[in-house]
This record gives C-alpha cells, sequence and structure tokens, in this order.
C-alpha cells in the first residue's frame, strides 16, 4: 500500500508537525490549562451581579424613604439610619480589586449588611401605620425591595459557589501547578461570610 | 522473590477510590429531594383533586402554545428547612424552566403544609411580570382563597392571574411566541460561521501546501508505513449503545427548557 503511494506518505511525514501541534493545543487544554482564566471570570460575572443587585436596591431607597416619610415622620431616626447606610454604601468604591483583597472586600459587605439591617427596621417600622401599609406606592415599592433583597441573596450564593469553584482550581491539582506556573498572579478570591452582628443574639432593649 | 505487596490490597484501594467518587456524587446531589417535573402541575402535596389538575394542565399548555413561556404549577409537602425563596429559585433552576435563551419561565410553589407561596419568575419574564405584580397577583388573587381554605381555588385564580398578566401586551406576547419559532440570526453568529469558514479554509490551506510540498519533495523516496486504518476500531458498537441510551429521557413528554432565575418574583404566606 505504501508503494503504490509514496507521495501520501510523504505527505503524511510533512503533516505530522502542525497536527502534533494541534495534539499538543487539545491535550493542554484538556489537563485545564485554560480552568483558572475561564473560572475566574465567573467569578467575576457573578460579582458584577451582586453589584447590581446591590445598586438596584440603592436606587430604591430614596423613593421609599420619601413614601413613608410622608406617613409617619416620628421615625425620623430610623428614615436617618437608612439614608446615611446608604450613602455609605454607596461611596464604597468598588472595583474588580476589591474581590481579591481581604479589607476591601470587608468594607464593602459591613456598609451592605449596615443598610440591610436599617432597611429591615424601617420596614419593621411601617408595619406599625395602617395607612402607609394600605398605600398602593409603598406597597409596590415594599414588594421590589424584597425582591432585590431575594435576588441580593440569588446573587451572592452563585457569587459564592463560582468563587468555590475558582480557589479549589488555584489548589488542588493540577490547577495549582499551573497557578504556581502561568497564573502567578492570580489570587484566591473573598467571599461572603456571616457578619458578626448577625451571629450575635440580638439585644432588646424596652424604654 | 515474591509478588509485590501492592497487589493483594487493589481491590481494598479500589473500593476506597469508589466510595470516595461515590461520596463527591451524593454531596453534590442531593443538596435538597426535589419532586421530579412529571408535568406542567406537580402536585407532590395532593391538594389538587383531578379535575383541577387537568384544567390548570391544559391552561398552562395551552399558554407555552401561544407564547412559548414555561408556566409550572407545584405543590410540596414542605421545604426541607429553607426559605420559600430559596427552595423554589433552586427548584427553577433545577427544573430548568423556560426556554434555553430566553428563560422565560414562571414557577408557582405553594406549600400548604408550612402555608408558604412564591411566585418565581425567570430573567425572560421579569419584563412583564416584575416583583410588584407578582406580588399584587399573590396578595389579592391566591391569598383570600388560602386563608379561606380553599388551595385549589387559590391555584386556580393565581394561574389564571398570571397567565392574565403575560398576555396582557398582544404585541409582546406575539414577539415572544415569534422569537421562539425561529431564532433569529443575530451578528454575533454570522461572525461565527464566517470564523469557521476561515479557519477550515486556512487550515485546508496549510495542509494542502504541506501535503504538496511533501508530495515534490519525496517523490521516488519511500515514505513512512501509513498508520493503521481506522476500520479497526468498532463504530458500529459505538453507534448502537449511543443510541439506545438517547431513549430513556423525556418521559410525559415535558421537560424544562434550559431556563434559569435569578431570584425575581415575590412570595407571601397566609
Amino acid at each position: 500500500m505504501t508503494s503504490t503511494f509514496p507521495g501520501l506518505a510523504g505527505a503524511w511525514r510533512r503533516l505530522i508537525a502542525p497536527l502534533l501541534l494541534i495534539a499538543l493545543a487539545l491535550g493542554l487544554a484538556g489537563c485545564g490549562v485554560n480552568n483558572i482564566p475561564t473560572n475566574e471570570e465567573k467569578a467575576k460575572a457573578a460579582w458584577s451581579d451582586v453589584l447590581n443587585q446591590y445598586q438596584r436596591r440603592a436606587e430604591l431607597i430614596p423613593n421609599l424613604v420619601e413614601t413613608v416619610k410622608g406617613y409617619a415622620q416620628h421615625e425620623s431616626q430610623v428614615l436617618t439610619q437608612v439614608t446615611e447606610a446608604r450613602a455609605k454604601a454607596t461611596s464604597i468604591k468598588v472595583d474588580a480589586s476589591t474581590i481579591t483583597d481581604p479589607e476591601q472586600f470587608k468594607q464593602f459587605q459591613q456598609a451592605q449588611s449596615q443598610l440591610s439591617g436599617a432597611l429591615g427596621r424601617l420596614i419593621a417600622v411601617s408595619e406599625a401605620y395602617p395607612d402607609l401599609k394600605a398605600n398602593q406606592n409603598f406597597l409596590a415599592l415594599q414588594a421590589q425591595i424584597e425582591g432585590t433583597e431575594n435576588r441580593i441573596a440569588v446573587a451572592r450564593r452563585d457569587y459564592i459557589e463560582a468563587v468555590r469553584v475558582y480557589n479549589t482550581e488555584l489548589r488542588t491539582f493540577p490547577g495549582v501547578l499551573w497557578a504556581s506556573t502561568l497564573y502567578r498572579a492570580n489570587k484566591p478570591m473573598e467571599t461572603f461570610t456571616i457578619p458578626d452582628e448577625q451571629t450575635k443574639a440580638p439585644q432588646v432593649k424596652f424604654n | 522473590m515474591h509478588a509485590p505487596p501492592v497487589l493483594p490490597r487493589l481491590p481494598a484501594l479500589l473500593v476506597l477510590a469508589l466510595l470516595i467518587a461515590l461520596a463527591g456524587l451524593g454531596a453534590a446531589r442531593a443538596e435538597f429531594a426535589f419532586p421530579a417535573l412529571t408535568g406542567r402541575v406537580v402536585d407532590a402535596a395532593q391538594v389538587l383533586p383531578p379535575a383541577a389538575r387537568a384544567a390548570l394542565e391544559a391552561k398552562l399548555a395551552a399558554q407555552e402554545a401561544r407564547t412559548s413561556d414555561q408556566f409550572v404549577v407545584a405543590t410540596l409537602p414542605s421545604l426541607e428547612g429553607t426559605s420559600v425563596e430559596d427552595y423554589a429559585n433552586r427548584l427553577f433552576r433545577f427544573w430548568k424552566l423556560g426556554q434555553g435563551e430566553k428563560n422565560n419561565g414562571v414557577l408557582l410553589l405553594v406549600v400548604p403544609a408550612e402555608r408558604r407561596v412564591r411566585l418565581e419568575v425567570g430573567y425572560g419574564v421579569e419584563g412583564v411580570l416584575p416583583d410588584a405584580v407578582a406580588s399584587t397577583i399573590i396578595q389579592t388573587a391566591i391569598l383570600p382563597d388560602f386563608r379561606a381554605g380553599d388551595i385549589p381555588g387559590g391555584i386556580e385564580k393565581g394561574a389564571d392571574a398570571v397567565i392574565e398578566v403575560l398576555n396582557l401586551d398582544p404585541a409582546e406576547a406575539e414577539q415572544r411566541a415569534r422569537a421562539a419559532a425561529s431564532p433569529a440570526m443575530s451578528g454575533d453568529d454570522w461572525g461565527h460561521i464566517l470564523f469557521v469558514v476561515l479557519m477550515i479554509a486556512f487550515w485546508g490551506f496549510v495542509l494542502y501546501r504541506q501535503a504538496r510540498s511533501g508530495n515534490l519533495r519525496m517523490r521516488g523516496r519511500r515514505g513512512a508505513v501509513l498508520p493503521g486504518s481506522t476500520a479497526g476500531w468498532d463504530w458500529s458498537r459505538r453507534g448502537n449503545s449511543g443510541g439506545n441510551s438517547g431513549g430513556g429521557s423525556g418521559g410525559g413528554g415535558f421537560s424544562g427548557g434550559g431556563g434559569s432565575s435569578g431570584g425575581g418574583g415575590a412570595s407571601g404566606s397566609w
């Protein structure tokens, strides 16, 4: 067979180099050289979804504060707390480096959880005002805020999972080989923890 | 000379490896005991009489035929210790409700034993059925009946309200339906096709050049032996086994379309 197609056999020999190159590329992809960048992008996308949902919540708050103000002037303390917590949460600069910087990440998480707490108190005190609870505008805002809180929870869950996959890839074989050679700049990402104030038992004050 | 000591231990090692692999699988899969998506109405809590169930299923099927929205109603005996929001989102993603790219699924989840209800809305329907509307449906259509003890009535009114909202804007609903019938080629798709064609042309050209120059230089010399033909490989057997495994899925003719949800919707309790 080879003697009848000497040219073909020669062609085969010439083809070996590019074929080997293709095989090498596929082989490298197969042993996970792409996993770290892929997982990193997924985690970053999940992070921007988290930011997006927090942003959405921050945009809903001024409207809610205005609506509650019209019915519950006595609650100026809670209203101020919400406004201040929102201002603080939105003033924190967040960029791509936030997720690999433990200190910055902690700051961000603290500010957002403070806002969550203040917002929860605002919703709780508004329960005492029947007129407010009958207001269609307030009901719609409340549904939107609740929906956003839920979206934040889902986005955080997705982010935690994406970071878990990415961090695991950085620290387990064979990803650890690539992490220590090709991707030395890649740092593990921070993930959400349960804030201290939520693990403490709530204080009840009567005054 | 005696046998290497590792050989007798080999079965034990294999069993250990298998156990570890199984443990990993179990941990990844059995987070919650989600019911199977047996149809558009999954009545795991068994609160719907057969007639109401059939009528509801017909309505949901008609809605999917009209706008391609996958609307599923589920009743569950328990939330397995988590919140209704969390459970509904996980179940929605587990069932992959809504058509792939459009994510136009809606899930009405009722847990009578824990007095919780949730309307979980896929990414693609959030515009038509925003949280405030979902909340209004729950508060005004569903909860009054639930509070009166009429679970099937509340579910039916809720489903009717959701279907009404989904069809509220006929032009928009038609657009959703059309997009489902024939997914349009976007600029991106054309770009991909062009890229693939260029790749094939490039590699074809490279291989052609290689083959031609090899042909010219190697003339008259004995070439290397050609590698064994692929006929030795048992292709037919592989083909058969692949065909057999495909038949098992899709029992009942209904399955999720691959959609997802980011937690949109509203919930309520009574």
